[in-house]
Protein backbone atom coordinates (compact mmCIF):
# COMPACT_ATOMS: atom_id res chain seq x y z
CA UNK A 1 0.00 0.00 0.00
CA UNK A 2 1.74 3.08 -1.42
CA UNK A 3 -0.48 6.21 0.05
CA UNK A 4 -2.29 6.32 3.21
CA UNK A 5 -5.20 7.22 4.46
CA UNK A 6 -3.57 10.68 5.30
CA UNK A 7 -1.87 11.34 1.77
CA UNK A 8 -5.79 10.72 0.22
CA UNK A 9 -7.53 13.46 2.72
CA UNK A 10 -4.88 15.72 1.94
CA UNK A 11 -5.07 15.24 -2.18
CA UNK A 12 -9.25 15.24 -2.03
CA UNK A 13 -8.37 18.47 -0.04
CA UNK A 14 -6.14 20.00 -2.84
CA UNK A 15 -8.41 18.86 -5.60
CA UNK A 16 -11.22 20.66 -4.12
CA UNK A 17 -9.26 24.46 -3.09
CA UNK A 18 -8.95 24.26 -6.99
CA UNK A 19 -12.85 24.04 -6.80
CA UNK A 20 -12.40 28.10 -4.82
CA UNK A 21 -15.80 27.30 -3.06
CA UNK A 22 -17.94 27.74 -5.72
CA UNK A 23 -21.17 25.53 -5.30
CA UNK A 24 -21.84 24.89 -8.72
CA UNK A 25 -18.32 23.48 -9.59
CA UNK A 26 -17.85 21.62 -6.64
CA UNK A 27 -21.58 20.26 -7.14
CA UNK A 28 -20.21 19.18 -10.49
CA UNK A 29 -16.98 17.93 -9.44
CA UNK A 30 -18.78 15.81 -7.32
CA UNK A 31 -21.13 14.13 -9.50
CA UNK A 32 -17.86 13.34 -11.82
CA UNK A 33 -16.50 11.23 -8.97
CA UNK A 34 -19.68 9.85 -8.39
CA UNK A 35 -19.74 8.43 -12.31
CA UNK A 36 -15.75 7.24 -11.70
CA UNK A 37 -17.60 4.75 -8.89
CA UNK A 38 -17.09 0.92 -9.58
CA UNK A 39 -20.56 -0.05 -10.06
CA UNK A 40 -21.81 -2.27 -6.88
CA UNK A 41 -23.32 -5.60 -7.86
CA UNK A 42 -27.75 -5.72 -7.62
CA UNK A 43 -27.37 -8.28 -5.71
CA UNK A 44 -25.41 -6.31 -2.76
CA UNK A 45 -28.12 -3.95 -2.56
CA UNK A 46 -30.18 -5.41 -0.19
CA UNK A 47 -32.39 -3.63 2.56
CA UNK A 48 -29.43 -4.55 4.88
CA UNK A 49 -27.11 -3.27 3.51
CA UNK A 50 -28.73 0.27 3.44
CA UNK A 51 -27.06 3.12 5.43
CA UNK A 52 -29.26 4.75 7.68
CA UNK A 53 -29.90 8.56 8.02
CA UNK A 54 -29.42 9.41 4.30
CA UNK A 55 -32.36 11.69 2.75
CA UNK A 56 -31.09 9.91 -0.19
CA UNK A 57 -30.43 5.80 0.10
CA UNK A 58 -26.92 4.60 -0.03
CA UNK A 59 -26.00 1.37 -0.02
CA UNK A 60 -22.96 -0.20 1.90
CA UNK A 61 -21.19 -3.60 1.80
CA UNK A 62 -17.55 -4.41 2.94
CA UNK A 63 -15.84 -7.98 2.43
CA UNK A 64 -12.48 -8.78 4.00
CA UNK A 65 -9.73 -11.14 1.43
CA UNK A 66 -6.41 -11.45 3.11
CA UNK A 67 -6.68 -9.06 5.64
CA UNK A 68 -7.89 -6.15 3.22
CA UNK A 69 -11.10 -4.79 2.87
CA UNK A 70 -12.88 -3.86 0.08
CA UNK A 71 -15.77 -2.08 0.38
CA UNK A 72 -18.86 -1.59 -2.38
CA UNK A 73 -21.12 1.05 -2.44
CA UNK A 74 -23.97 3.09 -4.70
CA UNK A 75 -26.35 5.27 -4.27
CA UNK A 76 -29.26 6.67 -5.91
CA UNK A 77 -28.69 10.10 -6.23
CA UNK A 78 -25.38 11.38 -8.68
CA UNK A 79 -24.35 14.06 -5.56
CA UNK A 80 -24.42 10.97 -3.09
CA UNK A 81 -22.98 9.17 -4.85
CA UNK A 82 -20.04 11.24 -5.73
CA UNK A 83 -19.45 11.88 -1.65
CA UNK A 84 -19.67 8.19 -1.46
CA UNK A 85 -17.05 7.76 -3.84
CA UNK A 86 -14.86 10.34 -1.92
CA UNK A 87 -14.88 7.85 1.21
CA UNK A 88 -14.58 4.69 -0.77
CA UNK A 89 -11.38 6.24 -2.47
CA UNK A 90 -9.90 6.61 1.58
CA UNK A 91 -11.01 3.25 2.34
CA UNK A 92 -11.03 0.54 0.12
CA UNK A 93 -8.00 -1.70 0.20
CA UNK A 94 -7.57 -1.16 3.86
CA UNK A 95 -6.46 -3.46 6.42
CA UNK A 96 -9.62 -3.51 9.70
CA UNK A 97 -6.91 -2.04 11.86
CA UNK A 98 -6.37 1.31 9.35
CA UNK A 99 -10.44 1.88 9.42
CA UNK A 100 -10.49 1.44 12.98
CA UNK A 101 -8.08 4.46 13.16
CA UNK A 102 -9.13 6.09 10.76
CA UNK A 103 -10.34 10.04 11.38
CA UNK A 104 -11.70 11.87 8.46
CA UNK A 105 -10.78 15.21 9.04
CA UNK A 106 -11.18 16.29 5.05
CA UNK A 107 -15.10 16.75 5.43
CA UNK A 108 -14.33 19.77 7.30
CA UNK A 109 -11.48 20.72 5.34
CA UNK A 110 -13.10 20.64 2.25
CA UNK A 111 -16.24 22.66 3.74
CA UNK A 112 -18.38 19.48 2.60
CA UNK A 113 -20.59 20.05 5.84
CA UNK A 114 -21.26 23.74 4.67
CA UNK A 115 -22.26 22.36 1.50
CA UNK A 116 -24.00 19.41 2.16
CA UNK A 117 -25.84 20.66 5.03
CA UNK A 118 -26.64 18.87 8.42
CA UNK A 119 -29.20 16.55 7.42
CA UNK A 120 -27.66 14.70 4.44
CA UNK A 121 -24.29 15.06 6.43
CA UNK A 122 -25.71 12.92 8.76
CA UNK A 123 -26.12 10.55 5.77
CA UNK A 124 -22.46 10.64 5.50
CA UNK A 125 -22.02 10.13 9.12
CA UNK A 126 -24.13 6.87 9.29
CA UNK A 127 -21.71 6.16 6.67
CA UNK A 128 -18.57 6.76 7.84
CA UNK A 129 -19.97 4.62 11.66
CA UNK A 130 -21.18 2.01 9.21
CA UNK A 131 -17.42 2.22 7.51
CA UNK A 132 -15.59 1.70 10.88
CA UNK A 133 -18.08 -0.73 11.90
CA UNK A 134 -17.11 -3.22 9.39
CA UNK A 135 -12.98 -2.11 10.31
CA UNK A 136 -13.96 -3.44 13.88
CA UNK A 137 -16.01 -5.99 13.01
CA UNK A 138 -13.15 -7.50 10.70
CA UNK A 139 -10.51 -6.92 13.21
CA UNK A 140 -11.70 -9.56 14.64
CA UNK A 141 -10.89 -11.89 12.09
CA UNK A 142 -7.91 -10.70 11.46
CA UNK B 1 -42.22 38.32 -20.54
CA UNK B 2 -45.64 37.41 -18.86
CA UNK B 3 -47.45 39.80 -17.15
CA UNK B 4 -49.80 39.86 -14.09
CA UNK B 5 -53.35 41.04 -14.41
CA UNK B 6 -56.17 41.53 -12.20
CA UNK B 7 -54.10 42.18 -8.95
CA UNK B 8 -53.36 45.49 -6.90
CA UNK B 9 -49.91 44.03 -5.89
CA UNK B 10 -47.28 47.21 -6.03
CA UNK B 11 -44.82 44.42 -5.75
CA UNK B 12 -41.96 46.37 -5.31
CA UNK B 13 -43.42 48.38 -1.98
CA UNK B 14 -44.39 44.47 -1.05
CA UNK B 15 -40.49 43.34 -1.33
CA UNK B 16 -39.50 46.37 0.60
CA UNK B 17 -41.06 45.13 3.49
CA UNK B 18 -39.08 41.77 3.50
CA UNK B 19 -35.47 42.07 3.84
CA UNK B 20 -34.65 38.92 3.95
CA UNK B 21 -35.27 38.34 0.37
CA UNK B 22 -32.79 40.87 -0.98
CA UNK B 23 -29.49 38.27 -0.63
CA UNK B 24 -27.21 35.89 -2.41
CA UNK B 25 -26.96 32.56 -1.59
CA UNK B 26 -23.50 30.75 -3.16
CA UNK B 27 -23.10 33.78 -4.77
CA UNK B 28 -26.37 33.79 -6.73
CA UNK B 29 -29.63 36.60 -5.73
CA UNK B 30 -31.78 34.30 -3.47
CA UNK B 31 -35.20 32.87 -5.12
CA UNK B 32 -37.39 31.67 -2.45
CA UNK B 33 -39.82 29.43 -3.28
CA UNK B 34 -40.20 27.02 -0.26
CA UNK B 35 -43.03 28.83 1.26
CA UNK B 36 -45.03 26.05 2.19
CA UNK B 37 -42.54 25.71 4.06
CA UNK B 38 -42.43 28.35 6.09
CA UNK B 39 -42.75 32.07 4.32
CA UNK B 40 -40.68 35.11 5.68
CA UNK B 41 -41.36 37.57 7.68
CA UNK B 42 -42.16 41.95 6.91
CA UNK B 43 -40.02 44.05 8.65
CA UNK B 44 -43.22 45.14 11.15
CA UNK B 45 -43.43 41.58 12.36
CA UNK B 46 -39.67 41.91 13.03
CA UNK B 47 -40.18 45.20 14.51
CA UNK B 48 -43.06 43.91 16.56
CA UNK B 49 -41.00 41.44 18.35
CA UNK B 50 -38.38 44.23 19.19
CA UNK B 51 -40.25 46.41 20.34
CA UNK B 52 -41.96 44.18 22.75
CA UNK B 53 -38.59 42.83 24.13
CA UNK B 54 -37.36 46.49 23.92
CA UNK B 55 -40.24 48.06 25.85
CA UNK B 56 -43.12 46.18 27.10
CA UNK B 57 -41.94 42.60 27.95
CA UNK B 58 -43.60 41.06 31.24
CA UNK B 59 -45.56 38.15 31.57
CA UNK B 60 -49.27 38.30 31.29
CA UNK B 61 -52.76 38.13 32.90
CA UNK B 62 -50.89 37.92 36.42
CA UNK B 63 -48.74 41.06 37.18
CA UNK B 64 -50.31 44.06 38.14
CA UNK B 65 -47.86 46.29 36.95
CA UNK B 66 -47.88 48.58 34.10
CA UNK B 67 -45.30 46.15 31.46
CA UNK B 68 -47.58 43.41 32.08
CA UNK B 69 -50.56 45.30 31.44
CA UNK B 70 -49.06 46.42 28.25
CA UNK B 71 -48.03 42.87 27.36
CA UNK B 72 -51.11 41.55 28.19
CA UNK B 73 -53.64 43.78 26.57
CA UNK B 74 -51.19 43.71 23.08
CA UNK B 75 -51.52 39.50 23.71
CA UNK B 76 -55.42 40.06 23.55
CA UNK B 77 -55.62 42.43 21.02
CA UNK B 78 -54.11 39.73 18.56
CA UNK B 79 -56.74 36.90 19.88
CA UNK B 80 -59.32 39.69 18.73
CA UNK B 81 -57.43 40.13 15.73
CA UNK B 82 -57.86 36.76 14.86
CA UNK B 83 -61.19 36.54 15.27
CA UNK B 84 -62.04 39.28 13.21
CA UNK B 85 -59.48 37.21 10.65
CA UNK B 86 -61.48 33.81 10.84
CA UNK B 87 -64.75 35.62 11.58
CA UNK B 88 -65.07 33.26 14.62
CA UNK B 89 -68.34 34.08 17.07
CA UNK B 90 -65.69 35.47 19.71
CA UNK B 91 -62.27 35.72 20.96
CA UNK B 92 -62.93 33.28 23.36
CA UNK B 93 -62.55 30.43 20.77
CA UNK B 94 -59.30 31.39 19.62
CA UNK B 95 -56.83 29.16 21.49
CA UNK B 96 -52.64 29.97 21.09
CA UNK B 97 -50.66 26.70 20.27
CA UNK B 98 -47.12 26.00 18.92
CA UNK B 99 -48.66 25.04 15.77
CA UNK B 100 -50.77 23.72 13.67
CA UNK B 101 -49.18 20.54 14.91
CA UNK B 102 -50.14 21.05 18.35
CA UNK B 103 -53.29 22.50 17.94
CA UNK B 104 -54.83 19.11 15.88
CA UNK B 105 -52.85 16.91 18.69
CA UNK B 106 -54.67 18.99 21.41
CA UNK B 107 -58.28 17.91 19.94
CA UNK B 108 -57.28 14.33 19.14
CA UNK B 109 -56.21 13.96 22.58
CA UNK B 110 -58.94 16.41 24.55
CA UNK B 111 -61.38 15.77 22.27
CA UNK B 112 -61.14 12.19 21.28
CA UNK B 113 -60.29 10.83 24.83
CA UNK B 114 -63.71 12.29 25.69
CA UNK B 115 -65.87 11.97 22.77
CA UNK B 116 -63.97 8.41 21.21
CA UNK B 117 -65.29 5.13 22.18
CA UNK B 118 -64.89 1.33 20.66
CA UNK B 119 -65.84 0.92 16.97
CA UNK B 120 -66.01 4.84 16.59
CA UNK B 121 -64.77 6.09 13.38
CA UNK B 122 -62.60 9.04 12.48
CA UNK B 123 -62.25 9.95 8.49
CA UNK B 124 -59.11 11.88 7.37
CA UNK B 125 -58.09 12.33 3.55
CA UNK B 126 -55.28 10.80 1.34
CA UNK B 127 -53.96 14.22 1.05
CA UNK B 128 -52.97 14.56 4.82
CA UNK B 129 -49.49 16.39 6.55
CA UNK B 130 -48.23 13.72 8.93
CA UNK B 131 -49.65 16.18 11.93
CA UNK B 132 -53.53 15.60 10.69
CA UNK B 133 -52.52 11.22 10.55
CA UNK B 134 -50.49 11.05 13.32
CA UNK B 135 -52.32 12.23 16.40
CA UNK B 136 -55.43 10.33 14.92
CA UNK B 137 -53.72 7.27 14.99
CA UNK B 138 -52.84 7.74 18.37
CA UNK B 139 -55.73 8.53 19.78
CA UNK B 140 -58.37 5.95 17.48
CA UNK B 141 -55.64 3.29 19.04
CA UNK B 142 -56.01 4.18 22.53
CA UNK B 143 -59.94 4.36 22.12
CA UNK B 144 -60.04 1.65 19.70
CA UNK B 145 -61.48 3.46 17.15
CA UNK B 146 -61.05 3.24 13.50
CA UNK B 147 -59.41 5.48 11.20
CA UNK B 148 -60.89 5.88 7.36
CA UNK B 149 -59.17 7.56 4.28
CA UNK B 150 -61.16 9.35 2.01
CA UNK B 151 -59.42 8.48 -1.42
CA UNK B 152 -58.38 10.86 -4.30
CA UNK B 153 -58.07 10.60 -8.16
CA UNK B 154 -55.25 10.77 -10.05
CA UNK B 155 -55.46 14.75 -10.28
CA UNK B 156 -54.90 14.72 -6.39
CA UNK B 157 -58.64 15.57 -5.67
CA UNK B 158 -60.58 13.95 -3.05
CA UNK B 159 -63.28 11.63 -4.84
CA UNK B 160 -66.83 12.82 -2.75
CA UNK B 161 -68.77 10.07 -3.95
CA UNK B 162 -66.52 8.12 -1.96
CA UNK B 163 -66.83 10.40 1.24
CA UNK B 164 -70.36 9.44 0.90
CA UNK B 165 -70.05 6.20 1.25
CA UNK B 166 -67.35 6.34 3.96
CA UNK B 167 -69.19 8.61 6.04
CA UNK B 168 -72.05 6.84 8.71
CA UNK B 169 -73.47 7.05 12.38
CA UNK B 170 -70.48 5.28 13.09
CA UNK B 171 -68.40 8.19 11.94
CA UNK B 172 -67.68 10.61 14.65
CA UNK B 173 -64.67 13.11 13.20
CA UNK B 174 -63.55 13.92 10.25
CA UNK B 175 -60.36 15.47 9.57
CA UNK B 176 -58.74 17.36 6.56
CA UNK B 177 -57.39 19.82 5.27
CA UNK B 178 -58.48 22.97 3.51
CA UNK B 179 -55.39 22.98 0.75
CA UNK B 180 -52.48 20.35 0.60
CA UNK B 181 -48.79 21.10 0.98
CA UNK B 182 -47.88 18.75 -1.45
CA UNK B 183 -50.13 18.97 -4.18
CA UNK B 184 -51.34 22.67 -3.66
CA UNK B 185 -55.00 20.93 -3.72
CA UNK B 186 -57.96 23.09 -1.94
CA UNK B 187 -60.07 20.70 -1.01
CA UNK B 188 -64.27 21.69 -1.14
CA UNK B 189 -64.31 21.33 2.56
CA UNK B 190 -67.72 23.73 3.26
CA UNK B 191 -69.09 20.66 1.26
CA UNK B 192 -67.57 17.91 3.39
CA UNK B 193 -68.46 19.63 6.15
CA UNK B 194 -72.06 19.76 5.41
CA UNK B 195 -71.71 16.14 4.79
CA UNK B 196 -70.22 14.86 7.77
CA UNK B 197 -72.90 17.20 10.14
CA UNK B 198 -75.87 15.88 8.13
CA UNK B 199 -74.15 12.20 9.41
CA UNK B 200 -73.87 13.55 13.07
CA UNK B 201 -69.90 13.71 13.11
CA UNK B 202 -67.59 16.81 13.75
CA UNK B 203 -65.00 18.24 11.41
CA UNK B 204 -61.61 19.44 11.83
CA UNK B 205 -59.79 21.52 9.36
CA UNK B 206 -55.96 21.58 9.01
CA UNK B 207 -56.31 25.05 7.86
CA UNK B 208 -52.01 25.48 7.70
CA UNK B 209 -51.86 26.16 3.73
CA UNK B 210 -55.13 28.06 3.55
CA UNK B 211 -54.58 30.97 6.00
CA UNK B 212 -52.29 33.13 3.78
CA UNK B 213 -54.22 32.73 0.46
CA UNK B 214 -58.10 31.89 0.80
CA UNK B 215 -60.93 33.49 2.93
CA UNK B 216 -61.27 31.43 5.65
CA UNK B 217 -64.97 32.31 6.94
CA UNK B 218 -65.57 29.24 10.19
CA UNK B 219 -68.35 30.49 10.57
CA UNK B 220 -70.11 30.37 7.00
CA UNK B 221 -67.87 26.67 6.61
CA UNK B 222 -69.66 25.70 9.94
CA UNK B 223 -66.26 23.93 10.38
CA UNK B 224 -66.08 22.70 14.60
CA UNK B 225 -62.41 22.83 14.66
CA UNK B 226 -59.88 24.72 12.60
CA UNK B 227 -56.00 24.78 13.04
CA UNK B 228 -53.23 26.46 11.82
CA UNK B 229 -49.62 28.25 12.06
CA UNK B 230 -48.04 31.63 12.49
CA UNK B 231 -45.13 31.04 10.47
CA UNK B 232 -47.09 30.29 7.05
CA UNK B 233 -48.54 33.14 7.10
CA UNK B 234 -45.95 35.94 7.37
CA UNK B 235 -46.02 35.84 11.33
CA UNK B 236 -43.40 34.25 13.40
CA UNK B 237 -42.14 30.51 14.21
CA UNK B 238 -43.58 28.04 17.00
CA UNK B 239 -46.96 29.71 17.07
CA UNK B 240 -50.42 28.25 16.02
CA UNK B 241 -54.12 28.82 16.57
CA UNK B 242 -57.04 26.13 17.76
CA UNK B 243 -60.37 27.61 16.70
CA UNK B 244 -63.54 25.36 18.05
CA UNK B 245 -66.89 26.14 19.01
CA UNK B 246 -67.93 27.21 22.42
CA UNK B 247 -70.06 24.34 22.82
CA UNK B 248 -67.08 21.91 21.82
CA UNK B 249 -64.43 23.30 23.59
CA UNK B 250 -66.21 23.49 27.00
CA UNK B 251 -67.22 19.79 26.94
CA UNK B 252 -63.41 19.28 26.19
CA UNK B 253 -60.84 18.07 29.02
CA UNK B 254 -57.69 20.38 29.72
CA UNK B 255 -54.75 19.30 27.48
CA UNK B 256 -52.35 19.98 30.00
CA UNK B 257 -51.59 20.84 33.33
CA UNK B 258 -50.30 24.04 34.74
CA UNK B 259 -50.41 27.98 35.89
CA UNK B 260 -53.00 29.76 33.40
CA UNK B 261 -55.70 26.94 32.65
CA UNK B 262 -56.62 26.90 36.48
CA UNK B 263 -59.01 28.30 38.72
CA UNK B 264 -57.93 27.37 41.89
CA UNK B 265 -55.99 24.56 43.17
CA UNK B 266 -56.31 22.84 46.18
CA UNK B 267 -54.18 19.12 46.67
CA UNK B 268 -57.61 17.47 46.78
CA UNK B 269 -59.39 19.42 43.71
CA UNK B 270 -58.75 21.64 40.94
CA UNK B 271 -60.98 24.13 39.26
CA UNK B 272 -60.30 24.66 35.54
CA UNK B 273 -60.25 28.04 33.72
CA UNK B 274 -62.90 29.27 31.27
CA UNK B 275 -62.09 29.01 27.54
CA UNK B 276 -59.54 29.31 26.14
CA UNK B 277 -56.89 29.71 29.31
CA UNK B 278 -58.21 26.33 29.91
CA UNK B 279 -56.34 25.26 27.22
CA UNK B 280 -53.07 27.36 27.38
CA UNK B 281 -51.49 26.14 30.52
CA UNK B 282 -48.13 28.01 31.24
CA UNK B 283 -46.50 31.04 29.98
CA UNK B 284 -47.44 31.47 25.89
CA UNK B 285 -45.31 32.85 23.39
CA UNK B 286 -46.05 36.26 24.57
CA UNK B 287 -43.92 38.24 22.08
CA UNK B 288 -44.84 35.83 19.04
CA UNK B 289 -48.45 36.20 19.45
CA UNK B 290 -48.13 40.00 19.62
CA UNK B 291 -45.71 40.50 16.89
CA UNK B 292 -48.57 37.93 15.25
CA UNK B 293 -50.96 40.85 14.90
CA UNK B 294 -48.55 42.66 12.12
CA UNK B 295 -48.51 39.27 10.04
CA UNK B 296 -52.29 39.42 9.63
CA UNK B 297 -52.26 43.12 9.34
CA UNK B 298 -50.36 42.42 6.65
CA UNK B 299 -52.20 39.92 4.87
CA UNK B 300 -55.60 42.49 5.90
CA UNK B 301 -54.07 45.36 3.78
CA UNK B 302 -52.82 43.80 0.60
CA UNK B 303 -56.65 41.72 0.62
CA UNK B 304 -56.83 38.31 0.71
CA UNK B 305 -58.73 38.49 -2.94
CA UNK B 306 -55.43 40.49 -4.56
CA UNK B 307 -53.04 38.08 -3.07
CA UNK B 308 -54.67 35.13 -4.60
CA UNK B 309 -55.24 36.79 -7.86
CA UNK B 310 -51.30 37.52 -7.84
CA UNK B 311 -50.56 33.98 -6.81
CA UNK B 312 -52.52 32.49 -9.02
CA UNK B 313 -51.03 34.19 -11.99
CA UNK B 314 -47.73 32.68 -10.52
CA UNK B 315 -49.04 29.76 -10.36
CA UNK B 316 -50.63 29.77 -13.56
CA UNK B 317 -47.25 31.29 -15.27
CA UNK B 318 -45.00 28.54 -13.41
CA UNK B 319 -47.43 25.62 -14.63
CA UNK B 320 -47.36 26.50 -18.22
CA UNK B 321 -43.72 26.91 -18.16
CA UNK B 322 -43.01 23.70 -16.65
CA UNK B 323 -44.92 21.94 -18.88
CA UNK B 324 -42.62 23.23 -21.74
CA UNK B 325 -40.30 20.45 -20.61
CA UNK B 326 -40.50 17.72 -22.11
CA UNK B 327 -38.77 15.41 -18.40
CA UNK B 328 -41.33 17.18 -16.30
CA UNK B 329 -43.57 15.37 -14.83
CA UNK B 330 -46.74 17.65 -12.56
CA UNK B 331 -47.65 15.27 -9.45
CA UNK B 332 -50.91 17.12 -8.88
CA UNK B 333 -53.41 18.96 -11.17
CA UNK B 334 -56.49 19.69 -9.53
CA UNK B 335 -58.65 22.07 -10.83
CA UNK B 336 -58.64 24.35 -7.77
CA UNK B 337 -54.83 24.99 -6.08
CA UNK B 338 -53.24 27.23 -3.98
CA UNK B 339 -49.60 28.29 -5.14
CA UNK B 340 -47.48 25.26 -4.53
CA UNK B 341 -46.21 23.38 -7.66
CA UNK B 342 -45.05 20.05 -6.99
CA UNK B 343 -42.87 17.79 -10.14
CA UNK B 344 -40.40 15.05 -10.80
CA UNK B 345 -38.18 15.20 -13.43
CA UNK B 346 -37.24 11.95 -15.43
CA UNK B 347 -34.04 10.22 -14.72
CA UNK B 348 -33.14 12.96 -11.97
CA UNK B 349 -33.78 12.37 -8.05
CA UNK B 350 -34.96 15.05 -6.62
CA UNK B 351 -32.57 15.56 -3.86
CA UNK B 352 -29.80 16.41 -6.72
CA UNK B 353 -32.28 18.93 -8.33
CA UNK B 354 -32.70 20.62 -4.94
CA UNK B 355 -28.94 20.98 -4.44
CA UNK B 356 -28.36 22.33 -7.99
CA UNK B 357 -31.16 24.58 -7.81
CA UNK B 358 -29.57 25.34 -4.49
CA UNK B 359 -26.07 26.19 -6.47
CA UNK B 360 -28.37 28.60 -8.82
CA UNK B 361 -29.79 30.39 -5.19
CA UNK B 362 -33.27 28.99 -5.77
CA UNK B 363 -34.63 27.42 -2.64
CA UNK B 364 -37.37 25.23 -3.47
CA UNK B 365 -38.17 21.85 -1.13
CA UNK B 366 -37.45 18.04 -1.75
CA UNK B 367 -38.53 14.92 -0.16
CA UNK B 368 -41.89 13.78 1.18
CA UNK B 369 -42.95 16.82 2.60
CA UNK B 370 -44.27 14.61 5.65
CA UNK B 371 -47.08 13.23 3.22
CA UNK B 372 -45.54 10.05 2.80
CA UNK B 373 -48.74 8.17 2.23
CA UNK B 374 -49.52 10.78 -0.37
CA UNK B 375 -46.15 10.00 -2.17
CA UNK B 376 -47.30 6.08 -1.94
CA UNK B 377 -50.55 7.03 -3.61
CA UNK B 378 -48.55 8.43 -6.89
CA UNK B 379 -45.74 5.53 -5.89
CA UNK B 380 -42.88 8.14 -6.06
CA UNK B 381 -40.86 8.56 -3.24
CA UNK B 382 -40.93 12.20 -3.07
CA UNK B 383 -41.23 15.55 -5.09
CA UNK B 384 -39.43 18.96 -6.12
CA UNK B 385 -42.11 20.99 -5.02
CA UNK B 386 -41.75 24.86 -5.59
CA UNK B 387 -44.54 27.35 -3.76
CA UNK B 388 -44.75 30.93 -3.88
CA UNK B 389 -45.73 33.49 -1.01
CA UNK B 390 -47.37 37.71 -2.61
CA UNK B 391 -43.78 38.58 -2.80
CA UNK B 392 -42.62 36.03 -5.07
CA UNK B 393 -41.88 37.36 -8.80
CA UNK B 394 -42.47 36.06 -12.87
CA UNK B 395 -38.83 37.22 -13.06
CA UNK B 396 -38.23 34.65 -10.20
CA UNK B 397 -40.62 31.94 -12.17
CA UNK B 398 -38.62 32.75 -15.39
CA UNK B 399 -35.00 32.33 -13.30
CA UNK B 400 -36.60 29.23 -11.31
CA UNK B 401 -37.10 28.04 -15.16
CA UNK B 402 -33.91 28.15 -16.88
CA UNK B 403 -31.90 26.73 -13.84
CA UNK B 404 -33.79 23.69 -14.46
CA UNK B 405 -34.02 23.65 -17.84
CA UNK B 406 -29.81 23.73 -17.47
CA UNK B 407 -29.49 21.21 -14.53
CA UNK B 408 -31.73 18.94 -16.79
CA UNK B 409 -28.95 19.66 -19.64
CA UNK B 410 -26.08 18.94 -16.96
CA UNK B 411 -27.45 15.40 -16.44
CA UNK B 412 -27.98 14.81 -20.01
CA UNK B 413 -24.69 15.47 -21.29
C1 LIG C 1 -51.06 21.00 5.64
C2 LIG C 1 -50.17 21.11 6.83
N1 LIG C 1 -50.59 20.64 8.02
C3 LIG C 1 -49.83 20.73 9.12
C4 LIG C 1 -48.58 21.29 9.09
C5 LIG C 1 -47.77 21.35 10.35
O1 LIG C 1 -47.59 22.66 10.75
P1 LIG C 1 -46.63 22.99 11.98
O2 LIG C 1 -45.34 22.31 11.66
O3 LIG C 1 -46.52 24.48 11.96
O4 LIG C 1 -47.27 22.46 13.20
C6 LIG C 1 -48.09 21.78 7.88
C7 LIG C 1 -46.74 22.37 7.78
O5 LIG C 1 -45.74 21.78 7.47
C8 LIG C 1 -48.90 21.68 6.73
O6 LIG C 1 -48.47 22.14 5.56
Amino acid sequence: MSSTVKDIQDEIIEEFSMLDSDMEMTISYIMELGEQLPEMDESLKTEQNIVKGCQSKVWLNATLNDGIIDFQADSNTAITKGLVSLLIRIVSGRSPQEIVDIDFYFIDKIGLNRFIGTQRSNGLGAMMKQIKLYGLAFSTLV
Amino acid sequence: MATLEKHKIDIDKVRAEFPILDQKVNGKQLVYFDNAATNQKPQRVIDALVHHYQTDNANIHRGIHTLAERSTTAFEETRKVIQVFINANEAEEIIFTKGTSESINLVASSWGRKFLNTGDEVIISALEHHSNIVPWQMICEERGAVLKVMPINEKGEIILEKVDELLSEKTKMVALNHASNSLGTINPVKEIIKKAHAAGAKVLIDGAQATSHLPVDVQDLDADFYAFSAHKMYGPTGLGVLYGKRILLEKMPPYQGGGEMIKEVSFEKTTYNDIPYKFEAGTPDIANVIAFKEAIHFINELGKANIAAYEDGLLTYATARLKEIDSVRLIGEAANKVGVISFEVEGIHHFDLGMWMDAKGVAVRTGHHCTQPLMDFYCIEGTVRASFSVYNTLEEVDIFISALKSIIERFNK
